[in-house]
């Protein structure tokens, strides 16, 4: 596309450079793309999130008395579907990854900026065919889609859904690789990949999570529907099979997608904790290798989620022990932001509120992990609120919390405008604060024996209902808390101020192009002279002592 | 039923103490985790705010020393956690002998029990306190899971296979069970009560409903029906099949030089699928009965083949428990919240 190019007028960047729906729909540029799947994604989470309000709405009392059983099955699955497969899995990588990786790197594109596009197809026709599935009459298995339930008892649209997430892996596998080759073969001249900001690390992390995991969970939903359609009896034991084989191969794939989750959200945080505190990140490459430990770690640690499932007692005890191990790099990243604060310059901008959030909440979400890895107590926490409770921490305590972090962080360079930052912070602590009202309650009444994925509870056990309804208060304070940032970013997208090329004042590559950047992102391509996170201006060089750099160059 | 503390399950397994401490004892290192690294947060947020908006603070490198600190500290607790977990959980898994073993069926969605004396159960179990009670667990349909917050135990019960959970009861009284493994519409209504009774009241319960026959008596009868009797002899004394005097619980050698233990789960798989596991000396001539026994006459024919192992495990007649006659409680009480 750069064999015709003509000197362009000055204020032209990527949202003005064509018109036209044409011009979006079949755009190669890596910012475009990222907009498309902030839209779609959006989507899919406003989706997701109705499905959680009226599940917390129903339990709200014991009795089933807002729908059926049947239609609450189905809330509950398609809530997890939607959010694990079309929102949380997609969400940092394919938006912000997708839009900062070239930036970060002084790219002008992604290597394969076809495939990109190809890629958010994809995600749309899965998409598409897990819509058709939930308006054809809905899916009830759990977004775990247990056999034999899965393939021989439910009467639902197991094919269909499955299809849609079949389906949206290869766009999973394709982002994966695209980041990989691109973050291998594209770097700005200088940039080295001790000096790359650790938002990259971590989706190399993440990619290699993608292409390695994704095949197998493909696989193993083409497993359903071939027992389920031919009955070739691979998970069935009358037929030879084994139903436990499709929980070790679900979460060998499954539990390394919740790292495809939460490792960008720690890629933005590192990036947020350092620039909000105008500090180099405390011990760079232990966070930058933490992330690759986490990567391969989370490979090995599957038999977590069958301890109670009939799993020997000793391959029970090896799982547990790795379990341990990989809680290890999350510990090392948190201490290190944390040490990160230390004699900093720290700003109360709404993306650092997101960070320190994450970080409180990641904590939290990771020892209570430590409760599930622990094998006397996980047979008793097991498939309870607890497991509930803790892995929503991880997914929209860290998850959630880094993408809103990280979009506040960048919105002036996407949109060119500055959102309103009152109204930021504002709706940051009513999440924060419905966020935790949510979800506390439910480590206790999960500890006190409350099963997950249940309509109805005992009506004797009155503690149940208070814990309850103290959720399904902080899930109504969380609901407006997310509504606050859809509707003040939209606005802001038309209304807000004129972003500077560098509103923040940061050393990023990506701060050091127009807001909105131009399609080809640089109008030279940068030549890197310093570390990431170098705030220290020339004349400091003297003062700090053995932290030495070389002149940038052509400055 | 409410525990005596507040927000806590009812204790009421000679366990559930040990996993509450070991719960009791996580919570605090991950309070104390979480105020060390919040109040860090706060201190340093409000100690080193941005004071004029061109302040660059000194860059620090970060420290090889530290670093192995805080990596070694987590991994030792870690290590203590597993430890601890570890050595719990095996007790939990590992099933006493001298149990009263109680045959469980789950199907969407109810739970059936069968008592070694023939009591049957439906979503309700009836057992005595200060006794071991091995549930001896299968399903005719999909994956559930017995969940007995009181006694911290819970088990997915899985097709084709059984799986065994275990307790002990400290003090009667009525406490929830829950299927914890999702299995369709009404999984959560899949569940009932364990009533604990005083030895004594059980006693009295067990011979209010004693006219039932019991499993191994079911079981045999289905060996004859069967035609098991024509290979394996009438008394199980073996003939062109293996003997099956003695058998269960002890070691049997195959034909290819394994040695496996002839567990529940071994006689259920020689049942259903002959061919797996040949004894030594003897061709693979037995056909398969799949599809000719549902899996509660199975339980009751695996009842009847360890029966006649009586040096090994209990006589399953009529009698009482011994556990009954041998904690002889002073009034009898009556179960808790009944």
């Amino acid at each position: 596309m750069e064999e015709f190019e003509v000197p362009k007028p000055p204020g032209t960047n990527y949202l003005n450079a064509e018109y036209g729906l044409k011009s979006w729909l079949l755009t190669k540029d890596h910012k475009r793309i990222a907009l498309l799947y902030l839209g779609a994604i959006s989507f899919f989470f406003f989706i997701g999130s109705l499905y959680a309000m009226a599940i917390r709405l129903e339990l709200l009392t014991p009795q089933g008395d807002l729908v059926q059983s049947s239609t609450y099955n189905k809330m509950f699955t398609q809530h997890g579907i939607i959010m694990v497969f079309f929102f949380l899995i997609p969400s940092i990588p394919a938006t912000l990854g997708n839009f900062l990786i070239p930036m970060m790197i002084g790219a002008k594109d992604l290597a394969f900026p076809r495939i990109n596009l190809l890629s958010w197809y994809i995600y749309i026709l899965g998409g598409i065919v897990t819509i058709y599935a939930l308006l054809a009459g809905g899916v009830d298995t759990g977004w775990t889609f247990y056999v034999p339930y899965s393939t021989t008892f439910s009467n639902t649209y197991v094919i269909a859904a499955g299809l849609g997430i079949f389906i949206n892996g290869f766009s999973s596998i394709l982002t994966g690789l695209n980041f990989i080759v691109t973050i291998h073969t594209m770097r700005a001249p200088g940039l080295t990949w001790y000096r790359l900001p650790l938002f990259v690390w971590a989706h190399y992390a993440t990619s290699l999570i993608m292409i390695l995991g994704t095949p197998v969970v493909a696989i193993t939903i083409l497993l359903v529907a071939l027992e389920r359609l031919a009955h070739i009896g691979i998970f069935d034991p009358a037929a030879g099979g084994d139903p436990i084989l499709f929980q070790h191969l679900f979460w060998f794939y499954s539990h390394p997608a919740v790292y495809i989750m939460v490792l960008p959200a720690m890629g933005v945080v590192s990036e947020l904790i350092a620039n909000f505190s105008r500090k180099n990140i405390f011990g760079y490459k232990f966070v930058a290798f933490s992330s690759l430990a986490i990567a391969v770690f989370g490979f090995l640690v599957w038999g977590h989620h069958l301890f109670v499932a009939s799993q020997s007692v000793y391959a029970g005890m090896i799982f547990s022990f790795l379990s341990f191990a990989v809680a290890i790099p999350s510990a090392i990243k948190v201490f290190n932001w944390t040490a990160t604060l230390y004699k900093g310059s720290i700003s109360y901008d709404t993306p650092m509120l997101y960070a320190l959030g994450f970080i409180g909440l990641f904590t939290v979400g990771g020892m209570t992990g430590l409760f599930l890895a622990t094998l006397a107590v996980d047979v008793h926490v097991s498939d309870t609120y607890f497991v509930v409770a803790h892995f929503h921490y991880i997914m929209v305590g860290g998850a959630l919390f880094g993408y809103l972090g990280g979009l506040h962080y960048w919105w002036p360079k996407i949109s060119g405008r500055l959102y309103p930052e009152g109204w930021g912070r504002f709706s940051a602590l009513v999440i924060y604060v419905g966020f935790n009202l949510t979800f506390l309650p439910q480590f206790v009444v999960g500890y006190m024996g409350m099963p997950r994925r249940y309509h109805t509870y005992p009506a004797d056990l009155v503690s149940w209902q208070v814990l309850h309804v103290l959720s399904t208060a902080g899930a109504s304070i969380l609901g407006v808390g997310l509504l606050i940032p859809l509707f003040y970013l939209v606005w802001s997208m038309r209304y807000g101020p004129i972003a500077a090329a560098n509103p923040w004042n940061l050393p990023g590559l990506e701060w050091q192009t127009a807001s909105p950047p131009p399609t080809e992102n640089f109008l030279t391509t940068p030549i890197v002279t310093t570390e990431a996170y170098e705030f220290a201006p020339p004349e400091h060089k003297e003062v700090v002592g053995k932290f030495e750099r070389q002149k940038p160059v052509g400055t | 039923m409410q525990s005596t503390l507040p927000l806590m399950p009812e204790s009421a397994s000679t366990l559930s103490g040990d996993v509450d401490a070991l719960y009791f004892y996580l919570s605090g290192v991950t309070l104390f985790f979480t105020l060390l690294i919040g109040g860090a947060i706060i201190f340093f947020v409000i100690r080193y705010r941005r004071r004029n908006a061109f302040e660059i603070p000194r860059p620090i490198e970060g420290s090889t020393k530290l670093e192995t600190f805080w990596s070694v500290i987590p991994l030792l607790i870690a290590m203590s956690f597993f430890f601890w977990g570890a050595s719990v959980f095996y007790r939990q898994y590992r099933p006493p002998a001298n149990a009263l073993e109680v045959y469980v069926v789950g199907k969407q969605w109810m739970w059936k029990f069968q008592h070694p004396t023939g009591q049957r159960e439906i979503n309700e179990l009836h057992v005595p306190v200060g006794r071991k009670v091995k549930l001896i667990m299968t399903t005719e349909d999909v994956i559930h899971d017995l969940f007995v917050p009181a006694f911290r135990i819970k088990t997915d019960v899985v097709p084709g296979k059984y799986t065994t959970e275990w307790f002990e009861a400290t003090k009667p009284g009525r406490y929830h069970f829950f299927c914890a493994e999702y299995c369709g519409m009404n999984h959560s209504g899949m569940g009932g009560w364990v009533v604990v009774m005083e030895p004594t009241e059980f006693e009295n319960w067990l011979s209010g409903n004693a006219n039932q026959m019991s499993p191994a008596a079911a079981g045999q009868q289905m060996f004859e029906s069967l035609g098991c009797a024509s290979c394996h002899g009438a008394n199980g004394e073996g003939g062109r099949g293996p003997a099956l005097l003695g058998l269960a619980g002890g070691n049997v050698t195959l034909n290819n030089g394994q040695t496996v233990r002839a567990d529940e789960a071994y006689i259920r798989e020689s049942i259903l699928n002959p061919q797996a596991k040949i004894v030594t000396g003897f061709g693979p001539i037995m056909p398969t009965f799949q599809g000719q026994v549902n899996e509660e006459q199975l339980l009751q024919v695996v009842a009847y083949i360890k029966s006649l192992s009586t040096a090994r495990t209990e006589t399953p007649t009529a009698k009482p428990p011994p556990a009954a006659s041998a904690k002889p409680s002073a009034t009898p009480a009556s179960p808790g919240g009944r």
